[in-house]
């Protein structure tokens, strides 16, 4: 295949992706969906007899169908999550090869997201099975739904070879970590939001303004102390990635290509203030007062600086910012 | 204290501030040093950097900030009182880091010796409760109680274990303390590399036409920025010669007038006295030279012009740097000619590497690469006004004294095309388009420090994992006699969060109670 070949086949498995996102997302709904006849204990078929004890038989029976078609819907939109991120590694790796000379596919911001996105279904397939999170699977699907479309709608940008000054073994290691930090942190910032959706209901619930809907989405999400261990662990995670990407590997790259470590260029600043803001965050966990409410709400202020320097700076200081094809 | 950052068991100690002056100095000591302070302080950081990100800034783009303020006359001067052209050196931005590292200073001191001291420290003693414990697991099992222990010993490898009567502590993690206070030791290390970097060193900026030469000294420079403390006698003495410039452009498809790479050849000599050696600098492929470093950062063309007087005497031939306005490196530039006779002469104009015209666009250039190029520039005779002492750029005109030459009742414009020359009116000479040479646009830095703030970011990163991964744990067996049969207590405390300890417990009295035959 010629390079011009490989571009197509990019942007062809970027559109049969997305629809294999979108599909994934209409399965989980159904899942979600479905799950409001099945009572809250009743999902794990161990423990499903006992929770269905008081009905009679035909309950039983009706309990037993649609938990299993609940539970077909998830493993189907899994399964349908597993063949879009397939694809997307096809996308993005025939970006690569499409170009001539074949490089990385990190040369621009249409890239970029695509690449970030992959990340973030990558980091929630590969915690699927030990954190339990059917419950994230609506919020994962859906935002790298919608994410993709943004990136193919506005940010779309024909195969090119690399600009000199990212002609450089950083591209590599200083893209890579910053990818990946900003796949795990959104992944905690979805946990740190449905903490806090979780947090109000359940604080409306003991006011009595909420009638306690029984078997909802909201009710079949972990506790608070799992939703904040979650995002706990993926932002500890995320955190020293990012301290590597943006305050070692950057600085590093930028000396070789730029004649400075550190220029307070727009995306270095808004850089520093995602790292500022996140370490407030780690702060926060620990103190009290803080915990809980105040520390989820600082990760999703973190989470808004992140994105915001990860596309906003280009449509607002494009021309400013020596990171303009970033 | 478990989780990364200060300690915050003092931030229950808060109301009115005592009048007594040593009370008082305490009290504020308190506050600063508390973990709500620190915490008000980080989100101040961030925010007092974003207006340096919006705002043009003079130590980034100097010229961009100098646009800014000549667009926005009545903010500037708001905006100057308030610092916001160098927000990273105001007194606000400055006050507000000095508060964060004096109250980071305050978290690491009181904590090191804390530190210290539970370095040595030996498990706590087993509680007598166990059952009040977070984890708590307990069986009875045949095995004899000093078995029990044993194999619990041999299980916990890794941990710092104290033999008790009848019970077993043992703790671990004991390094995550030390990794949170070698990120933030590192933290403070890093503004040191930094701030010194700025003061012993210096960056500065040339433009070199290619068979230009520079020697290092503060006057060759365009731009030159020293540090505060960086006497410029201690300029290191090399020089160079920029010998050619190399580039390539893709002629061919979507990606044509990209520049594929570029190259200058550079002859230099370290020292005033050092070997002529040869090299070729490139983005991303620094010439490293006495200490300092010369980076390839940019270039442009240098039309060769000539003119000259109406009795054919030279006043002017040599290279004229135009600085490139767009991808297509249409380029603008002025002629200073202040040795013409009869009067001065000046040209302000276009550069088109390869020239083009429509009538919808008028001239452009159609290709970044020299394939056709043209000058095009109105003529102005007079006074450059070069002799009233104030500093001209060579990039504009000062039209105080200028006045348009004028042919056929217009001002006149010179169009010039490789090797052609045009007569001036009125006796004014002629100018000659001879040729095109390259600039390079370099930057020269020198940094003494650099590495100490990269060392120290690179120690952060290492105390950060520590403070992050390790986990401190302690676990406590007890083993009594029961009618015939031996009781295991097992108990856990975890003292950090996010960690998995009920899967630890429940593995440890797995393991003891599984009988070893």
């Amino acid at each position: 295949m010629s390079h011009s070949h490989f571009e197509l086949v990019s942007n062809q498995a970027i559109a049969v992706c997305g629809t294999f996102y979108f599909l994934a997302l209409l399965a989980h709904l159904a899942e979600w969906a479905l799950g409001r006849t099945v009572p809250l204990d009743a999902v794990s078929a161990t423990t499903f007899s006992e929770a269905v004890a008081g009905g009679g038989t035909d309950t039983l029976v009706a309990v037993e169908e649609s938990t299993e078609r609940m539970e077909r819907w998830g493993r189907i939109g899994v399964i349908l999550t597993v063949v879009a991120a397939g694809m997307q590694f096809v996308a993005v790796a025939s970006r690569g090869l499409a170009a001539d000379p074949i490089r990385v596919p990190w040369g621009n911001m249409y890239e970029f997201t695509m690449t970030g996105t992959l990340v973030v279904t990558l980091v929630y397939l590969g915690l699927y099975r030990k954190y339990k999170l059917s419950w994230l699977s609506p919020v994962v699907t859906g935002f790298v739904l919608i994410t993709l479309m943004a990136d193919v709608l506005l940010l779309y940008t024909p195969v090119v070879p690399l600009r000199d000054a990212l002609q450089s073994p950083w591209l590599i290691i200083h893209v890579v970590a910053a990818i990946t930090a900003t796949g795990a942190f959104t992944i905690g910032g979805m946990a740190s939001i449905l903490y806090l959706v979780k947090e109000r209901w359940l604080e409306r619930q003991a006011a009595g303004k909420e009638t306690s809907a029984k078997a909802g989405y909201l009710a079949r999400l972990p506790g608070l102390v799992e939703l904040d261990r979650l995002a706990y662990r993926t932002h500890a995670f995320a955190f020293p990635v990012w301290t590597f990407a943006a305050l070692i590997a950057g600085p590093i790259w930028a000396q070789s290509a730029w004649g400075r470590y550190w220029g307070w260029d727009p995306k270095e600043v808004w850089a520093f203030i995602t790292w500022v803001v996140y370490a407030a965050y780690l702060h926060a966990r620990a103190t009290a007062g803080w915990k809980g409410r105040a520390a989820a709400i600082i990760a999703l202020i973190g989470l808004a600086t992140l994105w915001f320097n990860f596309i906003g700076i280009n449509f607002f200081f494009g021309s400013g910012s020596m990171h303009s094809y970033a | 204290m478990s989780e990364p950052g200060f300690s915050h068991d003092r931030d229950v100690e808060t109301g009115v501030a005592p009048l007594a002056p040593r009370e008082f100095l305490r009290w504020t000591w308190r506050q600063l040093t508390s973990m709500r302070t620190a915490l008000i302080l980080l989100f101040l950081l961030a925010l007092g950097a974003v207006p340096g990100s919006v705002i043009p800034q003079d130590a980034v783009d100097a010229l961009k900030s100098a646009q800014w303020r000549e667009a926005h006359p009545s903010l500037t001067p708001i905006w100057e009182k308030l610092g916001l052209f160098h927000v990273y050196s105001s007194v606000w931005f400055t006050a507000i880091y000095i508060l964060l590292m004096v109250s980071l200073v305050g978290c690491i001191l009181p904590r090191t010796r804390v530190y210290f001291k539970a370095m040595r420290a030996r498990p706590p003693r087993t509680p007598r409760n166990l059952t009040r414990l977070p984890e708590y697991r307990t069986f009875t099992t045949d095995q004899e109680p000093d078995v029990v222990l044993a194999r619990a010993r041999a299980a916990l490898s890794g941990y710092r274990i104290d033999d008790h009567d009848g019970s077993l502590a043992a703790e671990r993690g004991y390094l995550r303390e030390a990794g949170n206070l070698v990120f933030h030791i590192s933290v403070l290390i890093v503004l040191v590399g930094f701030a010194t970097g700025s003061l012993f060193g210096y960056k500065g900026g040339v433009i070199v036409v290619t068979g230009g030469q520079f020697a290092n000294v503060a006057s060759q420079y365009d731009e030159f920025a020293p540090g505060s403390l960086f006497n410029i006698k201690n300029l290191a003495p090399f020089s160079f010669k920029i010998t050619d410039f190399d580039v390539t452009f893709i002629t061919q498809g979507r990606e044509a007038g990209m520049a594929q790479d570029f190259s200058a050849g550079v002859d230099y000599r370290t020292g005033v006295d050092g070997a002529l050696r040869h090299t070729r600098i490139a983005v991303n492929h620094p010439l490293s030279i006495d200490g300092a470093k010369v980076y390839l950062i940019g270039h442009g063309y240098a039309p060769n012009v000539t003119v000259r007087d109406a009795d054919g005497t030279i006043a002017y031939s040599g290279p004229v740097v135009f600085t490139p306005e767009d991808a297509t490196f249409r380029s603008t530039g002025v002629i200073k000619v202040p040795d013409a006779r009869p009067s001065q002469l000046g040209f302000r104009g276009e550069f088109y590497p390869t020239y083009a015209f429509t009538m919808a666009t008028g001239p452009f250039s159609a290709f970044p690469d020299d394939k056709n190029p043209a000058l095009s520039m109105l003529v102005y005779a007079g006074n450059l006004g070069m002799d009233s002492g104030i500093p001209q750029s060579v990039y504009a005109l000062d039209m105080k004294g200028l006045k348009p030459v004028r042919k056929d009742n217009k001002a006149m414009r010179v169009d010039l095309t490789l090797g052609q020359t045009v007569t001036l009116p009125n006796g004014l000479g002629s100018v000659t388009f001879d040729g095109v040479s390259r600039f390079v646009k370099l930057q020269v830095s020198h940094n003494p420090s650099g590495w100490v703030a990269l060392l120290g970011m690179i120690m952060a990163l290492i105390g950060l994992l520590g403070s992050l991964f390790i986990k401190p744990r302690r676990v406590w067996v007890a083993v009594r006699r029961e009618g015939g049969r031996t009781l295991v207590d097992v108990a856990g405390l975890d003292r950090s969060s996010g960690g998995t300890l009920p899967e630890q417990i429940d593995a440890l009295a797995a393991h003891l109670e599984e009988n070893e035959a």
